[in-house]
């Protein structure tokens, strides 16, 4: 999170230093600028995205479901119920609003502002295929992320990249309509730069241009975490961490794509809804881009905790 | 000068007691309320068994033993006073339960029975419940009493009336084993 802060703002003033330094004085105008729009842009999905998720996946309140649903099927729900209220219990938080969205691949996910406004939704294929305790170990990780605050970190987060992926489309633009800025003018006198105005204005060059890149590394990097987190935390909560292990297992066995997910919500779902192999399997790329750790490196830490406990 | 740091000592003294009663009376009120969530489930629980006894008696005629154990279980866990005293009741309500779903898994007509699977659920629920909200509440009273008796602050506790809170703890080993729950659904 500190690398992301810091890699902002040595584009935000390289950025200034370039274009806009003169005008804007000591004033950094253009990374404010574009940081007001990005914290905008996210703003906006932090207050109103719990709505637009569920709504994008047609997600249906389990209650609803539950009033029409024949009897076998009335006990899987109420299940669920139960499940999430055990949890709401172990957390100490309030119960939040529970959906179940109709896809057959298991998922499950955690949405809304914090405790007290939130909402777990699972998809039908996750509800057929686990058993309760592996369906309590889902609905435990899913409620640390709520417990941990994740879905504003994510906010925070998506608002930093939209901020640098801006910066990075103006300074393009920058320089292919007003070709490249050294030429305009007697900066490097003022500056008194030199030859290290001149490295410093190469490296940022780089950085600017690979930032999107860079940036989504990084939040990728803060999500796998946060993964960590949560599937730890949810171990605490049920003292069960094999029940969670078990049902990881089974959701990475069905490894289609969950077509109801989009990308926006990846890093609040149990495993990568876009079922990307790399999520798989450990390497460089996978190191850098997936949303969610490795599988097996998931399911090792969990089973270790297990082992730790003294539980067979 | 050496009136003024005597001055900002009693005022940095004045804040941290301050502070440190505060969080002591925060953590009380979280004990309490923790305490209550636990009675709610065990509550729930009282009310469920006359249902589910009922639902199994005509199958399960001939084991009137395990049948009275839990209904006699219920009744003496029903008078129970205080965390201490509630554990090792419910406890024994938690055992009899135990058995009776443990022999309930020999009949056939009860596992598919659509009422008594329900029912089963309830119960399994219930009791998950139970174990969460006593998990939640010994986690938050073991915070509370060790904030109490950690110095500086086990110097004043005591004197401003917080009281150790007792744990929700089960007293003998058989009654650690979890009735296992099984009916054979996913």
């Amino acid at each position: 999170m500190s690398a992301f802060i810091l890699f902002l703002v040595f584009l935000g003033a390289g950025f200034d230093a370039v274009y806009i330094g003169q005008a804007g004085g000591f004033v950094p105008v253009g990374s404010l600028l574009a940081l007001t729009v990005g914290s905008f842009s996210s703003a906006l999905s932090y207050f109103a995205g719990d709505r637009a998720v569920l709504l994008a996946t047609a997600a249906q309140p389990v209650e609803e479901l539950t009033a029409t649903a024949a009897p076998a099927e009335k006990l899987k729900l109420q299940q669920l119920t139960n499940v999430v209220d055990e949890m709401a219990i172990a957390s100490g938080l309030p119960r939040p609003r529970v959906y179940v969205v109709p896809d057959p691949d298991p998922n499950a996910f955690a949405t809304g502002r914090g405790p007290g406004k939130s909402s777990i939704a699972v998809t039908r294929g996750l509800l057929d295929t686990l058993d309760r305790e592996e369906l309590q170990g889902v609905i435990a990780h899913e409620m640390s992320h709520i417990r941990n605050l994740d879905v504003r970190l994510m906010t925070i987060v998506a608002a930093l990249v939209g901020t640098a992926a801006l910066m990075s489309e103006w300074a393009r633009r920058g320089m292919l309509w007003g070709g490249s800025p050294r030429r305009r003018g007697d900066r490097d006198e003022k500056g008194g730069g030199g030859v290290f105005g001149l490295i410093f204005f190469i490296v940022w060059s780089v950085a600017i241009v690979l930032a999107p890149f860079v940036v989504q590394a990084l939040a990728m990097m803060v999500s796998r975490k946060r993964e960590y987190l949560a599937d730890a935390s949810g171990a605490e909560l049920t003292r069960n961490p094999l029940g969670l292990a078990r049902a990881l297992e089974k959701i990475e066995s069905a490894v289609a794509p969950t077509q109801s997910i989009n990308r926006g919500s990846a890093h609040l779902c149990i495993a990568d809804p876009l079922g990307r192999r790399m999520n798989l399997r450990e390497g460089f790329w996978s190191d850098l881009f997936a949303s969610h750790p490795p599988m097996p490196a998931r399911i090792a830490a969990l089973k270790e905790m297990a082992f730790q406990k003294g539980t067979p | 000068m050496i009136f003024i740091v005597f001055l900002v000592v009693v005022a940095l003294l004045v804040f941290w007691a301050i502070g440190s009663y505060n969080r002591l009376v925060g953590m009380r009120n979280q004990v309490l309320n923790g305490w209550r969530q636990i009675d709610v489930q065990l509550k729930r629980r009282h009310d469920l068994i006359p249902n589910l006894v009922n639902s199994v008696r005509g199958a399960m005629d001939f084991e009137r033993d395990t049948l009275t154990a839990v209904m006699e279980a219920r009744a003496k866990a029903l008078t129970a006073t205080g965390p201490a005293d509630a554990a090792q009741k419910e406890g024994q309500l938690t055992q009899a339960l135990g058995r009776l779903i443990a022999v309930a898994e020999n009949y056939p007509t009860l596992k598919s029975n659509e009422n008594v699977r329900a029912l089963m659920e309830e119960l399994t629920g219930t009791e998950n419940k139970v174990g969460f909200a006593r998990q939640f509440y010994n986690d938050i009273a073991t915070k509370y009493n060790t904030a109490q008796q950690v110095f500086p602050t086990n110097l004043f506790a005591s004197t401003f009336g917080f009281k150790t809170a007792e744990l929700f703890e089960i007293a003998n080993e058989a009654e650690r084993e979890a009735p296992v729950v099984d009916l054979g659904r996913k």
